[in-house]
């Protein structure tokens, strides 16, 4: 286990992952190159649904639980929250946790997922009333399973529909948007919780689009493939700064057809993907994606005219916002 | 022709034209089947309709293909069989028959198995599609069991009959 010393020596030395430049810098640089490397992690349980076809509450925890110490290197699982809390500058601060409910019932990010990291957060000292799972509005929340909550001294579950957006259009290359007042005022911190799945623009909807659910607007981001539009979007300082963990829903996704929820096309890879690189965490869920769509005998992303682009315009010197080349990454998976 | 009669053949008429003008209504205001219309379904939430501009808070991205097609308008409800499987109902009404046969026929996939309803039909396993005249209907079950199928069918069936 790394010590809070260790730790700052190595960030003083500049030891550490790419992502970890506007991140929580919890990781450290696996080689000992001049190149540092985004650690991403994905843990799978293959039990994760039971025979009826649910999750299983008690194995979501566990899977979580797991992967976060394989991400931090924190054996307690109380100690790498405490840590993400602290690298984030979060204590005693809100903590928002980002959902993703567009796809409607079926296909959106698993209540018990999100409630699970509410504990988590809690047991590692957060109070209940700085903890706002969000998203754009409660119909989309309420399709997660989750139940709208306003009261000052619980866990607080509400959208952007309830506390508003800013006035003031914001600007970042072809991107004019206006930010839900949750991101710009209530969070210090924000965990994104994308689910995995298919888009028939994108390519891949997964941890850079899910910022699309933070402005006024997102229709607006849509044109040529959502390209740059996502990566525009993430390249905001506020979306920088606070967006500092993602903890990708990979527990059911659709592999076509998507965004929306297609029975038809509908799998449960069983797992959670964790990093705080976007980039490498959606260039290596593309990877998923296409190796599934083969299995099911369809074209890859590349052949049926839709792959994300907007992952290497989000990689490349203009965005800065991560790696996509594989080199570059550090996949841990478990 | 006596007075008698043409008062009976005015009155006959203007009944026939009440009901004629008072059914069109009904298909107009609602292909949504009411709840207990079809067998074991019950209509669970309001309907919510969506002009193509606003399709997007609806569908997001996918709004565009739909778009693209003609879609002139998109009406939506929540419906559960037996208070126990819950399915969504989607209406896209297009500007031609055309695009509902554009849409139609871009989702489909090797495993889709055609069934007898409107112009064309799709079915899944927990999926039923069909288009009609300039209507394209998607319902949508989010549990599978014994039961789904046939009763994705049924309601099929009772909203084709409302088109």
């Amino acid at each position: 286990m790394t010590s809070r010393r260790e730790f700052m020596k190595e960030a003083a030395t500049g030891a550490l992952v790419f992502g970890s430049q506007n991140g929580l810098a919890l990781t450290r640089a696996l080689d000992s190159g001049s190149k540092p490397k985004s650690k991403v992690v994905i843990a799978r349980d293959p039990a994760l649904h039971g025979t009826d076809g649910k999750l299983d509450s008690a194995r979501v925890s566990a899977l979580l639980d797991r992967a976060i110490s394989a991400y931090t290197s924190h054996n307690r699982t109380v100690d790498a929250w405490k840590r993400i809390v602290l690298e984030a500058g979060a204590k005693d601060k809100v903590i928002g946790l980002k959902t993703n409910g567009l796809g409607g019932k079926g296909i959106s990010t698993h209540a018990v997922l999100v409630l699970a990291i509410a504990e988590r957060l809690q047991q590692a000292g957060v109070k209940p009333g700085n903890i706002l799972i969000w998203d754009r509005n409660a119909r989309d929340l309420q399709a997660c399973g989750l139940t709208i909550n306003t009261e000052p001294n619980q866990v607080r579950c509400y959208g952007s529909d309830v506390s508003g957006f800013e006035d003031t259009i914001e600007t970042w290359g072809s991107s004019r948007v206006r930010f839900s007042k949750i991101l710009t005022r209530e969070c210090a911190m924000v965990i994104n919780l994308p689910i995995l799945k298919d888009h028939s623009m994108s390519g891949v909807t997964f941890a850079l689009k899910n910022m699309y659910g933070m402005i006024e607007r997102p229709q607006d981001l849509h044109a040529t493939g959502c390209n740059p539009g996502i990566a525009d979007l993430n390249a905001f300082s506020v979306i920088r700064q606070k967006i500092k963990l993602t903890i990708g829903d990979a527990m059911t996704s659709v592999y076509e057809g998507g965004p929306g929820f297609r029975p038809e096309h509908l799998w449960q890879p069983n797992a959670l993907i964790i990093g705080e690189d976007r980039v490498a965490i959606d260039q290596i869920a593309w990877g998923i994606l296409d190796k599934k769509r083969v299995e099911m005998g369809l074209k890859t992303l590349e052949d049926a005219r839709r792959p994300p682009r907007y992952i290497a315009t989000a990689a490349d010197s203009t965005h800065a916002l991560g790696v996509n080349d594989p080199q570059r990454m550090k996949l841990i998976e478990i | 022709m006596k007075p008698l009669n043409v008062l009976f053949a005015v009155s006959l008429i203007a009944l026939l034209a009440v009901g004629a003008i008072s059914g069109c209504k009904k298909k107009i205001a609602t292909p949504f089947p009411a709840s207990g219309a079809i067998a074991g379904w019950d209509k669970s939430s309001e309907t919510r309709i969506f002009e193509p501009k606003d399709l997007w808070q609806y569908i997001d991205g996918d709004s565009e293909q739909y778009i693209q097609a003609g879609v002139v308008s998109t009406s939506t409800s929540d419906y559960k069989y037996k208070g126990q499987l819950e399915a969504v109902v989607d209406i896209y009404t297009m500007s031609g028959p055309n695009g509902a046969q554009t849409i139609l026929e871009h989702g489909q996939t090797k495993d889709a198995n055609t069934v007898n309803i409107g112009d064309q039909g799709l079915m899944y396993a927990q999926s039923v599609t069909f288009r009609k005249g300039v209507h394209l209907v998607r319902i949508v079950a989010y549990q599978s069991s014994t039961e789904t199928a046939p009763a994705l069918v049924a309601l099929a069936h009772g909203i084709e009959a409302n088109l």
